[in-house]
């Protein structure tokens, strides 16, 4: 039956052709769109992660509760031996430990008095230490707008937008006033090293990045830092891989819950994330339903016309004594047919077409480059192929051609025996 | 026949309030301002993790200008801070840097304090700022007091709403509480260790609380105080800070 069904469907071409058309485009849209939407969201969950809440990030249960506060006066103390411990417990993932601190940027003029003044927002991370890849992380080289990466100690990176508003260029001498982990006043100069752009308003309107030892001799936080995050070692951030993460650090860590115990939250928990992972995460459902209505609606169509096509066919078959019933099931199953083949297509091209765009990948800097955002986004928006692109074509792609014949074979049912051959004599 | 009799009473009251109310702040300014003073302090912040004391020296005349240097600890030895009407500047040794404190800076904690750089800068007498009225009558601290609600009478004031609790032998305020515009409770003071100094009653020890930030508040303490001095002008120049 199968075989005869095939064989009425290669021979006669347009029974078969537009519906398979229709599926395979279908389908290799919905793979190529579900690969392009999950690139993109990744790749902004990743520029977030990497530069202030890492897959994970350790803290003290004091400073975790004041976040928003960036309270270093509840930072972690001896720092640098747990993240030592972090990297023995943990040998899959990197850890980074860095500041994040609130201050004022004072220009100075020619008598070292205030020419100008801002309030900004830092980052202390290590920038010089020659293992570090937090500068590569966080790609400081290709976001430089002008001067250079910090080279040497007592050097500051500040937003391009922040130092046109305050008439500072590379080279010359800025003041940060802020707060020590004491409390007492912090009061510290940097030599601006360059200006970059992060594209995202809030930022570039006032941040600075320095070197994490800098501005713990700034804050007065030896061997104290507000933060260590931690970066998975292969891949990208997924609840099920800082599930494991999570409950291991509790487990070693975090045992006596003390306001200066070390807690870890995951990604998901900070900064109001958990809605933009959820998201990412149900991107595959929402594509799926959005296609798979189109192209029914589409494949209905088709059907419908079809129907008209073979209403001779269709007639004669009932004539001669074919049930409806059968009649309507074979039409079922040439869908079925259809469906997988366009699906096996267009999962095909669709795939081809991610792999091209998660290789190379589409460099929108250019257009991002004066243009400022809310959210963090990347230079280079890219694919991203997962297993869930082998098979999400499937869906669409096969119960859109059922759906769409189900829904114009109905037809079937509404002609009458009694009519038949005065329909074929005409 | 009654109601007319009692508006008289009525008005009476309300006027011999308003007046005492002001006459109480009026001796309030002539106990805590001065048109000049020298005086040595401590001031202990007490965090969540451990407590800070740092002691300073300051001077200042009427309300336009004062001048404060840190003497210790190591770290804040030798910053100045400056302030002249309504600007205020400041000098840090490590830096060699003369920095302008202005905008919302302003609201900043001075020296992780719960303190203010305007709560520092803000020194009008009350019956300049506020309009003075009588709540009523408590006691605090074993003493009798007044206790006075205060509205801002000027724009360019940090509390819309002031709440005094007025020592009605010393006229002395035991216990402040500051308010934003909109109600919300932002700072409470108390004032304790109340001296005769120089003829005139004041307060030596002054415990701030930040209502908003965790902690267990600032304790700022007078360690000598001197009133009427005469204090050389060039104190109140930039020059002074880098000196």
């Amino acid at each position: 039956m199968i075989r005869f069904l095939l064989k009425g469907l290669l021979r006669d071409k347009s029974r078969s052709l537009i519906p398979l058309i229709v599926v395979t485009i279908g389908v290799m849209l919905a793979v190529f769109a579900h690969g392009y939407i999950n690139g993109i969201m990744v790749d902004m969950i990743e520029q977030t992660a990497k530069l202030t809440t890492g897959h994970v990030k350790v803290m003290t249960k004091a400073y975790a509760d004041n976040i928003d506060q960036v309270p270093n006066d509840l930072a972690i103390m001896n720092v640098n031996e747990i993240k030592e411990e972090l990297e023995e417990t943990f040998p899959d993932m990197k850890w980074a430990i860095r500041i994040k601190f609130g201050g004022l940027i004072d220009v100075p003029d020619e008598n070292g008095e205030t020419k100008s003044q801002g309030p900004a927002m830092g980052i202390g991370m290590d920038l010089l230490s020659g293992n570090s890849v937090e500068a590569q992380r966080l790609n400081l080289q290709k976001t430089l707008v002008r001067g250079s990466v910090p080279a040497a100690p007592g050097e500051i990176l500040i937003s391009e937008d922040f130092s046109q508003k305050l008439k500072v260029n590379p080279g010359e001498e800025v003041t940060l006033i802020g707060s020590t982990m004491n409390g007492g006043m912090a009061i510290f100069n940097f030599r601006v090293a360059g200006t970059l752009r992060f594209g995202n308003t809030g930022l570039d309107r006032g941040s600075v990045i320095a070197d994490l030892k800098d501005v713990q001799a700034a804050l007065d936080m030896n061997n104290a830092a507000g933060e260590i995050l931690g970066f998975f070692k292969y891949g990208y951030y997924d609840d099920e891989t800082a599930a494991p993460v999570i409950a291991k650090f509790n487990e070693d860590f975090a045992d006596n819950k003390g306001d200066f115990d070390p807690v870890m939250l995951r990604l998901r928990d900070q900064e109001g994330l958990n809605l933009f992972v959820d998201l990412a995460k149900s991107m595959g459902s929402i594509i799926i339903i959005v296609f798979m209505v189109a192209m029914s609606l589409v494949l209905w169509n088709a059907g419908l016309l079809g129907g008209l096509r073979r209403y001779g066919e269709i007639g004669i078959r009932l004539a001669i004594g074919e049930e409806k019933g059968h009649v309507y099931r074979t039409m079922l199953s040439e869908s079925l047919m259809i469906g997988i083949a366009g699906t096996i297509v267009g999962t095909a091209i669709g795939l081809g077409l991610s792999w091209l765009m998660q290789t190379y990948g589409l460099d929108i800097s250019e257009f991002t480059k004066n243009a400022t955002t809310a959210v963090m986004m990347p230079n280079v928006i890219k694919s991203r192929i997962t297993h869930a692109d082998f098979y999400i074509g499937f869906i669409p792609g096969v119960l859109s051609t059922l759906l769409g014949t189900m829904l114009s074979g109905v037809g079937i049912y509404k002609r009458e025996t009694a009519q038949l051959f005065k329909e074929l004599e005409a | 026949m009654k109601k007319l009799f009692f508006i008289p009473i009525i008005f009476l009251s309300l006027g011999v309030s308003a007046q005492s109310a002001d006459e109480i702040i009026d001796r309030v300014d002539r106990n805590m301002s001065s048109d000049n003073r020298v005086f040595e302090s401590t001031m202990t912040i007490h965090g969540r993790r451990s407590s800070r004391t740092m002691t300073s020296k300051s001077y200042s005349v009427g309300d336009k200008k004062s001048f404060t240097e840190y003497l210790s600890p190591a770290r804040e030895q030798g910053t100045k801070m400056l302030k002249l009407e309504n600007q205020l500047w400041i000098y840090s040794p490590s830096t060699d840097r003369i920095i302008q404190i202005s905008g919302h800076m302003l609201r900043q904690s001075v020296m992780g304090s719960d303190l203010s750089y305007e709560d520092m800068m803000e020194d009008r007498k009350l019956t300049e700022v506020y309009n003075a009225e009588v709540a009523g009558s408590e006691e605090f601290d074993k003493r009798q007091c007044w206790v006075l609600e205060l509205t801002a009478k000027v724009e360019d004031v940090a509390y819309a709403r002031r709440k005094m609790w007025i020592d009605k032998e010393r006229y002395i305020p035991l216990k402040e509480e500051l308010y934003a515009k909109s109600g919300q409770l932002l700072k409470r003071s108390i004032l304790s260790n109340v001296e005769r100094v120089e003829g005139r009653w004041f307060p030596t020890t002054i415990v701030y609380k930040d209502m908003l930030k965790q902690g267990d508040g600032t304790e700022f303490k007078i360690t000598g105080i001197k009133f009427d001095q005469e204090i050389p002008d060039y104190i109140f120049t930039k020059a002074a800070l880098k000196q």
